[in-house]
């Protein structure tokens, strides 16, 4: 056996997060119509506004074709076999985590997010999602001394209605795409973030996505705005137990950066991804945007890519404000038969706008990842610069890595620059580590994690240590 | 010559190998004991890179028949990390260049796997900074060079000198250095022998492969052997260097046949 055989084998390691908590969920009947959004938006006493969002979105959606452009492929999603809204019963939002189901919390204990008192981060507040509604939010109460509002985005619905309707969709409107709209007319739960002016977040913000059900669509939803001169840093974080059926998930995250101000913008993402057949996982066809309006916004989107049998996924930025920045630093690992067409896109409209694109994908296995991006240079972006860098690492002879670079400038003032590459762990180098005393499957990891390294400087220190463990259990396992 | 009563550590018997069904080793004999240091020399495809390469255990070489005994130990069976861990160390000709990967961090870890089988404590990577600056010094290397990548972007000579500093740390009981000497100037060759002889000790054994006698004139072997069509065809003292180097490989051909043992 060679060792890219062995390497191969090795980065199929049993999911860590495949359980399933047993609790009793309160689900309506499969299917989409205008009645199933009419119910949707009654269980969550929703205004008015809201639900015209709702049903406007809807009436695109019909209009609308699913888009077959990415390098992916999957058997047709029959939308009426979803069920759209579930949540563990007795889904009122608790006054104080002791009143929480202690089953929720000891599924987030498993998860390593613990939400009670004693046990909590001491620097990160924390919004569980768990299927369609956030089960508690951490740490509100010292938020708001500031002004800082973090709550589930139902919440904000009702306790925030002006800054919803003000801000909602804005950023990615009802007929965007797809799934986008697909999402406007569905979406459940998900966070709400608003720094207001002035303010430096005091401490992380953290929302943790858990997909428990196996028959619902998850469709979550968040919203985050930094008023002029704030700056706030937020981790998404996301699971779901393995089932053989898959589960479609459609998200839409959208950011509103003000003037002179920072969004920090950081997702581990590591839903169930299906077998070593293919047989489950999760369809994750994500919508996130962000948008500098204010001149010397700053939007930064980093990444860490495992999971899901289809990642769909362009975090974007539209530089708006002159003298805006835009960031873009993903790890994108995919293993079996995993595909992920993951990518950004970085719209220079305003003057002397930057934007710096990192993208590092690793495909193993049978897998397929595609780098797809887009750098656009409007006819007012004068001295505007974009630095894009795409590298691809192959484990194995099966794995496939493919680069989609799209520029379009209508500006003869900027400059864009792009390098790519591509390269193997080889069997040469393998050697050389295990050498000096260093095991297999502990040069593999060193060397996807150096790989990475650029991408894992980019995150919140409390996760980057974290992602680097995340990458290493990918790769670990039965080395015979 | 030293006694033969001192310790075993390498015994090599009838090794036969081969890469992609291409029979290389035909039968290699060879002994050696604590505190010697043995010599192959033979010219480019006699098969010994590939000597060296099996009894580290790289997995594109196939064992086909034969033993190598490792301080009583049977090596083939073992892992090639477990192989150094053990202490065996192998330098390489082309030391191998791995990007992202730090030379500080990559050292550490190969230094504490060895320091875990010797039953010596885990370094952080503050003691183990201390560490390796000083035994850089053995090989006159700028601190620097720890904050790069593994090889990446080193010259010939900066490459070689990772290797010793990687020997330096490790500790090897059985220093096998293949091609050591090529592509370094006369200073950096002085250099790199310097730190190879302040590493042999009478516990320890070192085993030069080397195509030039120049490497031998810094570091006097015991035992000289010269390999051909993948065996030994010849052993001797430090004079059969000098004479090869006279008369060429040549002349070793012409006298095929006559493989003693040591």
């Amino acid at each position: 056996m060679t060792s890219q055989n062995q390497v191969g084998e090795i980065v199929s390691q049993p999911y860590k997060y495949g359980f399933f908590t047993d609790i009793e969920t309160e689900k309506i009947s499969k299917g989409l119509n205008e009645d199933v959004i009419r119910l949707i938006s009654k269980k969550k006493k929703e205004p008015q506004f809201l639900l015209d969002f709702r049903l406007k979105a809807y009436n695109q959606w019909l209009k609308m074709k699913e888009p077959n452009w990415a390098q992916l492929g999957y058997p047709a999603i029959n939308y009426q076999d979803i069920i759209y809204y579930a949540a563990p019963k007795s889904d009122e939002k608790k006054k104080s985590l002791d009143e929480v189901d202690p089953k929720l919390l000891e599924t987030f204990d498993k998860l390593g997010i613990p939400l009670s008192e004693q046990k909590r981060l001491s620097n990160v507040a924390v919004d569980a999602v768990f299927d369609s509604v956030s089960i508690a939010t951490t740490y509100k109460e010292k938020l708001a001394e500031e002004g800082v509002i973090f709550c589930s985005i139902t919440e904000a619905v009702n306790d925030h209605p002006e800054l919803i309707e003000k801000y909602l969709g804005t950023v990615v409107p009802i007929n965007d795409n797809y799934f986008a709209s697909l999402n406007s007319a569905v979406f459940s739960d998900g966070s709400f973030v608003f720094i207001p002016k002035g303010i430096n977040c005091p401490m992380e913000l953290s929302s943790y996505f858990r997909i428990n059900s196996g028959d619902i669509g998850q469709f979550e939803r968040t919203l985050i705005i930094a008023e002029e001169g704030s700056s706030v840093s937020y981790l998404e974080g996301c699971t779901a137990p393995m089932f053989d059926t898959n589960t479609l998930h459609a998200a839409v995250v959208e950011l509103i950066a003000l003037d002179d101000s920072a969004i920090k913008y950081s997702t581990v993402q590591n839903w169930y991804a299906g077998n070593e057949k293919g047989i489950g996982g999760i369809y994750n066809f994500v919508t996130k945007r962000g948008q500098c309006r204010g001149r010397k916004s700053k939007i930064s989107w980093s990444q860490v890519e495992t999971g899901s049998a289809i990642t769909w996924k362009y975090p974007s930025c539209i530089l708006q404000g002159d003298g805006s920045v835009g960031e873009f630093y993903s790890v994108a690992l995919t293993n079996n038969l995993q595909k992920a067409d993951t990518g950004t896109k970085m719209i220079h409209v305003g003057a002397n706008t930057r934007s710096t694109i990192v993208s590092k994908g690793i495909s193993a296995g049978s897998s397929s990842n595609s780098y797809r991006g887009l750098v656009q240079m409007g006819p007012k972006a004068s001295g505007a610069r974009n630095y894009s860098q795409c590298d691809s690492m192959l484990i194995g002879d099966n794995a496939a890595a493919n680069t989609y670079p799209y520029i379009r400038s209508q500006q003869p003032l900027a400059n864009i620059e792009h390098e790519a590459s591509t390269c193997k762990i080889s069997e040469d180098q393998l050697f050389y580590l295990q050498s000096r005393g260093i095991a297999f499957e502990e040069a593999v990891s060193m060397m996807v994690s150096g790989f990475c390294r650029d991408v894992f400087n980019q995150l919140p220190m409390e996760f980057a240590a974290e992602a680097d463990k995340l990458l290493a259990l990918k790769l670990e396992g039965s080395v015979g | 010559m030293k006694s033969k009563d001192t310790k075993l550590i390498l015994e090599i018997t009838d090794l036969h190998a081969s890469v992609e069904d291409q029979p290389i080793l035909k039968g290699v004999n060879l002994k050696i004991h604590a505190g010697e240091i043995h010599a192959i020399m033979g010219r480019n495809g006699s098969g010994k890179s590939t000597l060296s390469k099996v009894i580290a255990g790289h997995p594109a070489y196939n064992v086909t028949s034969g033993s190598v005994q490792f301080q009583n130990e049977d090596l083939l069976a073992l892992e090639p990390e477990e192989r150094a861990r053990a202490g065996v160390f192998l330098g390489f000709q082309y030391p191998i260049e791995i990007p992202g990967v730090s030379n500080l961090e990559f050292l550490r870890v190969a230094s504490n796997s060895r320091r875990e089988k010797l039953g010596k404590e885990e370094l952080d990577t503050f003691a183990f900074e201390e560490l390796v600056e000083e035994r850089m010094k053995l090989v006159q290397m700028n601190p620097a060079f720890l904050e790069r990548s593994v090889n990446e972007g080193f010259s010939g000579g900066e490459k070689k000198r990772n290797e010793i500093l990687q020997m330096a740390l490790l500790e090897p009981v059985m220093a096998i250095l293949d091609e050591t000497d090529s592509g370094l100037d006369i200073d950096a060759l002085r250099i790199v022998a310097s730190g190879v002889k302040t590493l042999a000790k009478p516990n320890t054994a070192t085993l030069l492969i080397t195509h030039y006698q120049r490497l031998l004139n810094e570091i006097t072997p015991d035992f000289v052997h010269v390999m051909s069509a993948g065996q030994i065809l010849r052993t001797g003292g430090r004079e059969l260097a000098i004479e090869l180097e006279k008369s060429g490989y040549d002349w070793i051909d012409n006298k095929e046949g006559q493989t003693e043992g040591t």
